[in-house]
């Protein structure tokens, strides 16, 4: 389904996110786009006038793409996060339980959002599906790595935030005098190494 | 050549027409909350219209020049210490220039010939205010230094924008009416507004009669848009503006008409507006 978002925007609905990755590879290749912005179950397409964008999206071939995305980062990770133990009581396991199921949790980036360059990762273990902060800290400093509900993170920057701290990266995710600002693209594959 | 802020009055910023194409790193477009005044501004006094010019918010700025330059204003009307709105006027070197208060609307645009020229983040001058990027708000003793002219002088005065404290202005529906009872949209355009004091860059958050859901749960965050009109749980309206976040989880009920939407930018907290269905 295409909804209409105002003159200039539409809103594809796709159901899940592997299908929001494909069709957003398709959408950049277009004239007239200005924007394509990714969610879980819906592409944000931006530019041009709406209802001339409908008949080109529906012509697009959903068959999924060769490799989408197929870049693979892996972020260093001291962990000695704030929150680790209190996750690993929330989780019932050991600490060393929660770095091995953190490292081995093969994560993509699923969609940008919150702050510039903040990746909202999926493909955390089940077990680390921890609750928010009920008391969100005013700093947490940039490269905190923290998970939160079925996700997890690297601060881009400096800002508030109520996940819990895992640990933290020197890996820099966030470099605004790059034209490729964000490491962690719609589609990048991540994995956490502890070092 | 450079220009000084003596005072930056109650909220000041360095605008452009904001960054594009990077709504899905997570980084709003942020640029001019009132485009076409942008625009007009730079227009007068010969510059790129895309060129970064001053955003006051509720006037009060005073600027020291030290060496002579072509100033215009556009946006809410305010009277100053020297030349007047809509129109290029010269301040000579040494010259000072103070704004008042606007006496209507609320963000008026300071444009001098030669645009203003700070370091571009990700391409634009723009101060973001959601995200941090850009220039800090401007405070008394920032220095801004100026860029070359693009055109000549061409304008002596241009016609007025006229800025409404009641507009009525369009809205699409959708891109998520289904979540709202059958009598939402119709309810939205039915009754009038009022523009709270927490209103921002970010967006005009309104108070008005509530806009109830028909469906529980949380709808999964999706990409917004400059005039979606997003409705929290508590069912007043927010209609985002330049600095909106570029990803969201409330459901929009509707975006404003585009050619509305600097309307909704020159709202004051207080003044109220009415939405009109417009396909």
């Amino acid at each position: 389904m295409i909804r209409r978002v105002g003159e200039h925007a539409l809103l594809v609905e796709t159901g899940s996110l592997a299908a929001s990755h494909r069709l957003d590879a398709r959408l950049r290749l277009l004239a007239d786009v200005e924007e394509v912005v990714p969610g879980p179950e819906t592409v944000l397409v931006v530019g041009g006038r709406a209802d001339q964008l409908i008949p080109l999206i529906e012509q697009l071939d959903h068959t999924p793409v060769h490799d989408l995305g197929g870049e693979t980062v892996e972020i260093p990770v001291v962990y000695d996060g704030a929150d680790l133990a209190d996750v690993a009581f929330l989780a019932g396991i050991s600490v060393e339980e929660v770095i091995a199921r953190h490292t081995g949790s093969e994560f993509v980036a699923g969609w940008l959002g919150f702050a510039p360059g903040f990746a909202y990762l999926v493909g955390l273990d089940p077990s680390l599906h921890v609750s928010r902060l009920d008391r969100p800290r005013t700093a947490v400093p940039a490269g905190a790595v923290a998970v939160a509900g079925a996700y997890s993170a690297v601060y881009p920057a400096a800002s508030p935030g109520g996940w819990r701290l895992l640990g933290h990266t020197t890996l820099p995710v966030w470099d605004v005098t790059s034209d490729s600002p964000a490491l962690l693209k719609p589609g990048t594959r991540v994995r956490m190494v502890a070092t | 050549m450079t220009v000084e802020v003596v005072a930056a009055g109650p909220y000041a910023t360095i605008q452009d027409f904001g960054r594009r194409g990077f709504a899905h790193l997570g980084v709003p477009r942020s640029g001019a909350a009132d485009l076409p005044s942008l625009r007009l501004a730079n227009r007068l006094v010969g510059n790129a219209e895309d060129a970064a010019a001053i955003e006051l918010t509720f006037g009060g700025a005073v600027l020291g020049f030290g060496r002579g330059a072509w100033v215009a204003l556009a946006g809410a009307p305010v009277r100053a210490s020297r030349g007047g709105m809509w129109a290029p006027f010269w301040v000579p070197a040494g010259g000072v220039l103070e704004i008042g208060v606007p006496y209507e609307g609320l963000r008026t645009y300071v444009a001098v010939r030669g645009g203003i020229c700070v370091p571009p983040v990700l391409g634009s001058m723009s101060t973001d205010s959601l995200s941090g990027l850009g220039p800090a708000p401007l405070t008394a003793g920032t220095v801004l230094a100026l860029g070359e002219p693009m055109f000549g002088l061409h304008a002596d005065v241009a016609p007025q924008r006229p800025i409404s404290a009641d507009p009525t202005v369009g809205v699409v529906r959708g891109p998520r009416d289904d979540w709202f009872t059958d009598d939402g949209f119709a309810t939205l355009c039915a009754g009038a507004y009022r523009v709270s004091q927490d209103s921002n860059r970010v967006g005009a958050r309104l108070t008005g009669t509530a806009l109830r859901r028909a469906r529980t749960g949380e709808l999964p965050s999706e990409g917004m848009v400059a005039g979606a009109i997003q409705v929290p749980p508590d069912g007043q309206p927010i209609v985002f503006l330049a600095d909106h976040p570029p990803t969201g989880g409330y459901p929009v009920i509707g975006v404003v008409a585009a050619a509305d939407l600097p309307k909704v930018a020159q709202l004051r907290p207080g003044d109220q507006l009415r939405f009109r269905p417009v396909r």
